[in-house]
């Protein structure tokens, strides 16, 4: 690259990189929200090891840096024979670390559901599937949006650690700017910027969704 | 499949592993300190002084919690040598986390204080305490207090968060991972102790910070926070 | 053949025995009254005949159906047998319509046109007819409680029990849920009730039962128990009830 000044093409191009944390964020929800919901359902089982080893799960990954789970993946895959391009390796690992923690919000949020709700619906000769279905989930899901959507804002955030393997996302495309303009402080401020840009509204819906919660009523 | 796992070659470099665990520790236990007493400071300025000085406050806990922790670092080690500020890798990381946990220390505090019943402040108006004491005595000891398991858990977090410092060269244990790793190529392996040591080194920090806890506010508080969820990450 | 059946049970909760062998019998219509201290045993009791709690020995029959361990049988009897809590525990994100409807649809497949029927009926039952569309939580607790009670008609159980329903509740509310159970012992449903309203124990149940330390203290015809207690602590807490 031969840029000279950090100038608009070079914010253009910054631009363009935030649509990979864009993709990378919605990979790590969707995944991460799928395999989060399975070990969040696995955490309210009846069953106890079950229970223990959802519970184990939900530590191991609150427990390790994200660049760990990250690092493991990508080199435990290309182990296992996979030639993985670096969206793939980074999209697992975001999926991994938020499904960790996803987990655990959501397990939060069934269980806030009053156990007279089961016990009413038990009574009423529904089967525990029915149970998750009809009664528990619905109101588990209201109650988990704020804090769903929080926690969207630190996946966006931590896609910034992919750009350490290499996926040039938006924290990436900072780099070779840098090395071509050596202005540092407008390039990673501008970088910063556009990562405010995408999590302050979350934040703020985040917010918003928490007062409304509070304030509304039950349904 | 024909790869053999060899851990072996690990104790060779148990040395770098070593000093990349005490530059973890010692970053992140100075981070935890420092930052936890700017928050406790932000959060009662922002409260007692109120109008510009809570907007800035409030500003800077915002910038903080939406913009990622790597590009902070980026700015602190790249960016302020362009403006005649020129620090160490080290330095850098010690900067950068402290900045960051500041950030969310305060909001966590913030959280804490608001919680707390206005009928407690109104009793220590009533006992004829001055603004200042009200304000230690009735709001920031009990809301910290309240808040506890949610600030060790962003703790926890900083300190894994250290990890990546790495790409800023500080020489912390996943540096030492890193160097390791292209000194022997056995990747799986060395990532899988190093993230093993991690966890361990996560629980004792939790187990260490779940003692402070009895010390300082008594035994329920304390088992919360062996197992609070994290409000928000670094 | 009676309809509930209660035979030698015995259940604790860790090492607290809360249920030191009791045994009862229902017939077909009749209305059997819990009544004692907090602590007796009453609610475990009840709870226990629908496998809300699990007993420790002993053996509950209940409209045809043997309590056992196995889940199928379970759900299966519990389509025959319903009951309404103390806190109604409606669910709230559903309307008044739909919290009736749900069990009916799902669990006895139901079509949707005849369990629109059903709901109208029951509603109109316990006088809420137009509450249809209305959220729980726009209803008053007297209300909500006839709704829950209307919810556990809709399933047409056999027996119904009732858990201290209207204890949450004021005493000009309480008066309308009473009401509509009265009106329930009428039309010949079997009804077991844990309550604290002696009154109505009395008036409207044949047998009352009073439960003292886990066991059935005194037990009969409503009138002669209330009327005449063989033992000091009925005799007490009768005395002690003003209502």
């Amino acid at each position: 690259m031969t840029l000279k000044t950090f100038g608009l093409d070079q914010f253009g191009f910054l631009l363009y990189s935030l649509q990979w944390t864009i993709l990378l964020t919605v990979i790590a929800l969707i995944g991460g929200g799928l395999l989060g919901f399975a070990v969040a359902l696995a955490r309210t089982s009846q069953l106890k090891p079950v229970r223990i080893a959802a519970a184990s799960y939900i530590q191991i990954i609150q427990g390790i840096p994200v660049l760990m789970i990250l690092f493991l993946s990508y080199y435990g895959l290309s182990l296992a024979g996979f030639e993985l391009p670096p969206l793939i390796a980074a999209g697992a690992s975001m999926t991994i670390y938020a499904s960790g923690y996803l987990a655990e919000i959501w397990q939060g949020c069934i269980q806030a559901v009053p156990k007279q709700q089961w016990e009413a619906s038990e009574s009423l000769a529904m089967t525990r599937l029915q149970q998750y279905r009809y009664v528990v989930l619905p109101q588990a899901m209201r109650i988990s949006l704020p804090p769903t959507v929080g926690f969207a804002v630190q996946v966006v955030k931590n896609t910034s650690i992919t750009s350490i393997i290499g996926f040039v996302e938006l924290a990436r495309a900072g780099q070779p700017i840098n090395n071509a303009t050596f202005q540092p402080f407008r390039v990673f401020l501008a970088v910063a910027a556009l990562y405010f840009v995408v999590c302050y509204p979350l934040s703020q819906l985040s917010r918003l969704l928490e007062r409304r919660l509070h304030a509304g009523s039950n349904r | 499949m024909s790869y053999t796992f060899q851990f072996g070659v690990l104790a060779q470099y148990q040395d770098q592993i070593l000093s990349g665990i005490w530059l973890t520790i010692k970053i992140s236990v100075l981070s935890i300190i420092l930052g936890c007493a700017a928050g406790i400071v932000l959060a009662s300025v922002r409260s007692i002084w109120g109008g510009a000085v809570r907007l800035l406050v409030d500003a800077y806990v915002e910038i903080i919690r939406n913009t990622p922790f790597l590009v902070q670092l980026f700015i602190v080690y790249f960016g302020l040598p362009g403006l005649g500020l020129r620090v160490g890798a080290d330095t850098a990381a010690l900067i950068g986390m402290t900045i960051n946990l500041a950030a969310y220390s305060t909001e966590i505090i913030r959280a804490g204080t608001e919680a707390i019943h206005k009928s407690q402040i109104e009793a220590g108006e009533a006992l004829g305490f001055t603004r200042f004491q009200i304000y230690r005595h009735v709001i920031i000891v009990p809301a910290i207090a309240k808040v506890y398991p949610a600030l060790c858990s962003q703790f926890v977090l900083m300190m894994l968060a250290s990890s990546i410092c790495s790409a800023i060269s500080t020489q912390e244990l996943a540096a030492s991972a890193a160097f390791i790793e292209s000194q022997t190529y056995r990747s799986f392996e060395i990532y899988i102790a190093v993230t093993l040591i991690y966890l361990a080194l996560a629980l004792a920090l939790r187990a260490v910070l779940a003692l402070i806890g009895i010390w300082l506010f008594g035994r329920r508080i304390a088992r919360k926070t062996m197992t609070a969820l994290p409000e928000v990450q670094a | 053949m009676p309809e509930v059946i209660v035979e030698n049970v015995h259940k604790s909760f860790g090492a607290l025995e809360v249920l030191k062998g009791v045994s009862l019998s229902v017939e077909r219509g009749e209305v059997f009254a819990l009544i004692g201290r907090s602590g007796s045993g009453k609610s475990t009791l009840l709870r226990c005949m629908n496998g809300l709690e699990k007993i420790n020995s002993g053996r509950i029959e209940i409209a045809g159906h043997a309590l056992g361990e196995d889940a199928k049988a379970l759900r299966k009897l519990r389509t025959d047998v319903g009951i309404v809590f103390q806190s109604y525990n409606l669910f709230p994100h559903l309307t008044v319509g739909e919290n009736i409807m749900l069990a009916p649809r799902i669990v006895k497949d139901v079509a949707k046109a005849k369990a629109r029927e059903v709901t109208r009926e029951v509603l109109q039952l316990v006088g809420l007819s137009e509450k249809f569309e209305s959220y729980p939580d726009q209803l008053s607790g007297g209300q909500q409680q006839r709704v829950a009670i209307a919810r556990s008609l809709a399933m047409r159980p056999k027996v119904m029990l009732f858990d201290e329903v209207t204890s949450a509740l004021d005493p000009e509310l309480t008066e309308e849920v009473l009401m509509v159970m009265e009106q329930l012992a009428r039309d010949g449903m079997t009804m077991i009730l844990v309550t604290h309203e002696m009154g109505f124990a009395r008036r409207v149940a044949t047998q009352t039962i009073f439960m003292h330390k886990g066991k059935i203290w005194e037990h009969g015809p409503s009138a002669a128990l209330f009327a005449n207690p063989q033992t000091p602590e009925l005799h007490q807490f009768v005395k002690s009830d003003v209502k």
